[in-house]
Parts: structure tokens; sequence; C-alpha cells
């Protein structure tokens, strides 16, 4: 599943290795590592180090600043829950049950992951609009969907709903079934079987499904400066960022990004203990 | 965390649920579908029917159009460039972790997938400190005449580090499930390193590495955050085809995002259709 490779030496001719380019191989990978992620970082925090602490702690919990984090942890909480319900949902009807159209209903599932998020939020924009196919019915019983905190949700469910669909589908895909005729042999009625049997056996899949959308939906922001409409009320902590880096704040765009990346290592800690809790549930 | 998903083996997919069919069953089946196409099919198809809504001449105006061009331009130029540089690397990444063991392997891996966790803003961010006018590296690039940010290199860059680890991603599970029996076994047959490695390694994973490609490529061209924080859009030549849709779309033009917009919708379904083809071909050779 996601997120884990065999770290642990391996038994067999692959400990003492006799195949070549090992150092080489290791040394370019290190390098561009360096290069390409490391150094960038490493400047983040050098510039951070060189700014007065005071300042960047005003500047990173100001009143804007604390409804932009309002209003990413928000948003991305709403879409993820969404994401987890209706990604569930997906993934269930994809593996269990045949009907005609399933492999289309399989490729959908992809569209959110190859369409670019600008015309994500280009187009959801236009559709929940006063005109768009979607608003015309919606406006009227006042559901704005474009350049509100509603649009803010469905950018963000729109771009996370691919992971919780995939985390959730190859571990339905290779659940043991015989659990579960097992509980229905028993006496157990489907819906027993469900709550009972199925349903605790998926959870931590689904919590990790929800996590990787929740983590997707924070940094998320080429949907957004579409469908948002640059308004006060709908800023994200990473609209936020660019529109002080457009200003010439630095510093401000600094203790953003700052606050940003601490999100954004807590969650790959926490998703990386989830998912090894996770992985304990997979073993037969 | 991994924000990408690996290619699902569709080996020992198990077959559907075939215990008789109710009505429970078909009301989740349709809440399924109809989810699906409002909120997936739709939006992908209103990017067609906006840019069509006059007709086909405004859409030819809008795609053909000097500045749109110079996107197109750049948006190939960069993926040409990054694409083939994270390749290099996955490979060369994939070979070693796979391969051989070291230590701080485990390290290296959550390295490696850190692109994946950070805001492409901010991504694009650490470009601007880095390389920007006043980057650390500022004054010796600017004495130097160098221009990194708010020229292609800046592009590049920034694309480099948000599709950083689509094809590592995909190739080190690949080839640490298959080990280095092969490898071995080619080796005591005579072959030096680089026939075992292209004759071997490269075709066992080729599947992988050709997915990870088009994730990486698909990534690369639509990639908006990053490249807007270092590429300062400069019409005709710092903008690459998602800038170019937002600067339309900031002209309220009605047609002329769109327009360019389905360039990126087509190559989204391109991705779509190739990923199809490739589970297609690892299933039919399990």
């Amino acid at each position: 599943m996601a997120g884990h490779f065999e770290t642990g030496p391996r038994e067999g001719p692959g400990v003492s290795n006799p195949l070549p380019g090992g150092k080489i191989t290791l040394g370019f990978t290190v390098f561009y590592l360096s290069v390409i992620v490391l150094l960038p970082i490493a400047a983040l925090v050098i510039r951070a180090c060189h700014l007065s602490w005071s300042e960047l702690w005003t500047l990173a919990t100001n009143e804007r600043a604390l409804a932009a984090y309002e209003l990413s942890l928000g948003a991305s909480l709403i879409a993820a829950l969404i994401n987890a319900v209706f990604g569930s949902l997906l993934a269930w009807v994809l593996v269990r049950y045949k009907f005609p159209g399933r492999r289309w209903l399989d490729a959908l599932i992809d569209i959110p992951f190859a369409l670019p998020t600008a015309v994500a939020g280009l187009t959801l924009a236009n559709l929940f609009s006063e005109h768009g196919w979607l608003g015309q019915f919606l406006v009227p019983m006042g559901v704005h969907g474009a350049f509100t905190r509603l649009g803010v949700v469905i950018a963000l469910t729109f771009v996370g709903l691919p992971f919780a669909v995939r985390t959730l589908q190859p571990v339905l895909e290779h659940l043991d079934r015989g659990v579960e005729e097992a509980a229905a042999s028993l006496g157990a009625s489907r819906t027993r079987t469900f709550v009972s049997v199925t349903a605790p056996t998926l959870f931590p899949t689904i919590l990790t499904g929800f996590g990787l959308s929740f983590a997707r939906a924070l940094g998320e922001y080429g949907s957004i400066k579409f469908i948002s409409g640059n308004l006060p009320r709908t800023e994200i902590a990473p609209v936020l960022m660019v529109a002080r880096l457009d200003q010439y704040d630095y510093t401000g765009a600094i203790a953003v990004a700052l606050v940003l990346m601490v999100f954004s290592f807590a969650l790959l800690f926490a998703l990386n203990g989830l998912q090894g809790w996770a992985s304990k549930f997979q073993q037969p | 965390m991994n924000l990408s998903y690996t290619p699902r083996s569709h080996a020992k997919a198990s077959v559907p649920y075939t215990r008789k069919s109710t009505p429970m069953q078909w009301l989740l089946i349709a809440l399924a579908v109809g989810f699906a196409i409002l909120f997936l099919l739709l939006p992908l198809l209103n990017v067609f029917a906006q840019a069509f809504a006059s007709g086909w001449a405004p859409y030819w105006k809008a795609i053909t159009d000097k500045d749109t061009g110079s996107a197109i331009r750049l948006t190939f130029i960069v993926a040409a460039i990054s694409v083939p540089l994270n390749v290099i690397f996955g490979l060369a990444a994939s070979w070693a972790i796979a391969k051989f063991n070291f230590p701080g392997k485990a390290l290296l891996l959550t390295f490696i997938d850190l692109p994946f966790s950070v805001s492409p803003v901010v991504a694009g961010l650490l470009f601007v400190l880095l390389f920007g006018a006043n980057g650390l590296l500022g004054d010796w690039l600017t004495a130097h005449h160098i221009k990194i940010i708010f020229a292609l290199p800046g592009i590049v860059l920034a694309t480099i580090f948000v599709t950083f680890p689509y094809v590592a991603r995909e190739l080190i599970p690949i080839m640490q499930a298959q080990g280095a029996e092969q490898e071995e076994a080619a080796l005591t047959l005579g072959a030096n390193g680089w026939q075992t490695f292209w004759r071997v390694t490269v075709p066992s994973v080729k599947w992988g590495l050709l997915y990870g490609i088009i994730l990486c490529n698909a990534r690369a061209m639509g990639e908006f955050g990053a490249v807007e924080v270092v590429s300062g859009h400069i019409a005709g030549q710092t903008d690459t085809l998602p800038l170019r849709v937002d600067k339309l779309y900031n002209e309220f033009d009605p047609v002329a995002p769109f327009a360019v917009a389905t360039l990126l919708a087509f190559l989204a379904l391109a991705t779509l259709c190739v990923k199809l083809f490739l589970e297609w071909k690892s299933r039919d050779e399990a």
C-alpha cells in the first residue's frame, strides 16, 4: 500500500550484493535530492533564521492569517469528510458490485488527478455560477457554489476524491471474504455483518484516505485561485502566501509558508503512523 | 505520505460480488454513479461546452493566438526538460534503494516523498528565496547575469520539485518486489552492468516506468501554483498553459480561458487513456 517500502535488510543474495552501480546511483540520488529539495528547504530555514522571531510570529498570527488558517483547516476537513463518505461509497460499489459501465466509473475517478487544478477551478466556478449547468438550479435555491466558502469546499473535495477512493479500493479487493461469509453463516444479517465485521477492518484505511485527501486539500492553490474569486472571506493560507509575495512582503510570505510546512510535516508524521497501523489490518 | 497511487494490480482483483442484487445494492450504485457524473464527468464536459459556446471561430482564435502559442511551446519545453531528469533520478534512486542496503535508507525514502507534502506555492517560494533578486544567491547571480527566477530555469526547477517523487515512487516498490536474482543471473552469464540494467531491469519494470512517466508529465504540464510563484507572468515569455488560462480568465473573456483549457483537458484525457492501456497491458501480462 501507499507509503510502505520495505526498508529492512532483505534475506538472501541481496545482502552481499554483487551488482554494480550501487555507489554511483546512490551518490546521484543524494546529490539530486539535495539540489532540488533539501537546498531550497534550507534556504527557507536560513532566511527565516535571519528574521526577527517576534515579527515572524506577528505576521504568522495576525487576524488575516488566522482567518486564512481557519478556512484552510475547516474547508479541508469538510472536503476530506465528504471524500471519506463518497470515496468509500465509490470504492465499495466498484469492488463489490457488477453493473454495466463499471469500468467507465472506475476511469472517471482519475479525472481530478489528471486534470490540471487550474482547469478544475475554472470549470467548477463556471458550473456553479448563476448561468452554469448546476448553478442555474442551485443559485435560485440560495446555494452559491462560486466565489464563496462553499466553492472552496467544492474545489477541495474535487481534488482530493481520488486519494480516498484509490486508498480503499485495493484493500477492499484483497479483503478476506471468508470472515464475512463466516459471520453470515453464523446468522448475522448483511447490515450486522457490515457494521461489526467489514467496517471495523476497513476503518484505518478509510482514515488514511481521509488523511491523504486532507493533506492534498491543505496545500491546494490552483483550483482555489479560480473558484474563490479573490475575496477576503474565501482566502485560504496558500492564497494569502501568494498575495503577500505579490506585494513583496517576503517576511509575511515566509511566516505563512513556515506555518504551512509545520502543518504538512505534522500530517506526514501522522499519516506514516496511520499507514503502519492500517497495514496491520490488511494481513489475514 | 504518498500523494500519488500505484497502479493497482488486477491480477488478484476479486470477481465483483455476485450475490443476488438487492434494492439496497442498486440504490448504492445509483448514488455512486450519480455523484461521479455530476461531480467528475460534468466539470470535464463543461470545459468543452464553454469553449465552443460561441462556435468554432472564437475557439480557433483563442488557441491560435500568439501568446497561447508561446505558452504551448513553453509548457512542452518545461516538460521535456523536467520529466527526463526525474526519470533518470527515478531509475538511479530505485536501483540504489531496491538492490542495495545502506544505512539511512528509511530517511532517504522520507525525503523523496517530501515534495508531495509541501504546498506547491511554498515550493515556488523556496526557489524565490534561493535564487530571487533578494534571495540567498541573488547578488551572486545578478553579478554574473544569470536569471533563474521569472525565467525558464526557475519554472523548470519548480516543476522538477513538484514532480520529483512520481517516477521513483512507481519504480521502487516494483524493483523491491522483484529482488536482484535476475540481475545476478545476467552478471553470472557474463553481461556487464549496463547490459544487465537495460536488458534485464528496465524491461521488467517498463509498465511501471511508463506509468510514472505519464503521471509525472501530466503534473509537469498542468502545474499551476509552484510555476505561478516563480514565473512573473510575462506574456509570451514565462506563461505556461495553466498560467495563460489564468490570465485570460482575469480578462473576463467568456470563451478564451476555456478554449486554452481544452488543450489541458486533452492532455488529461490522453493521460487517462494511456493509464487504462497500461493497466490493461500489465493485467494481460500478469
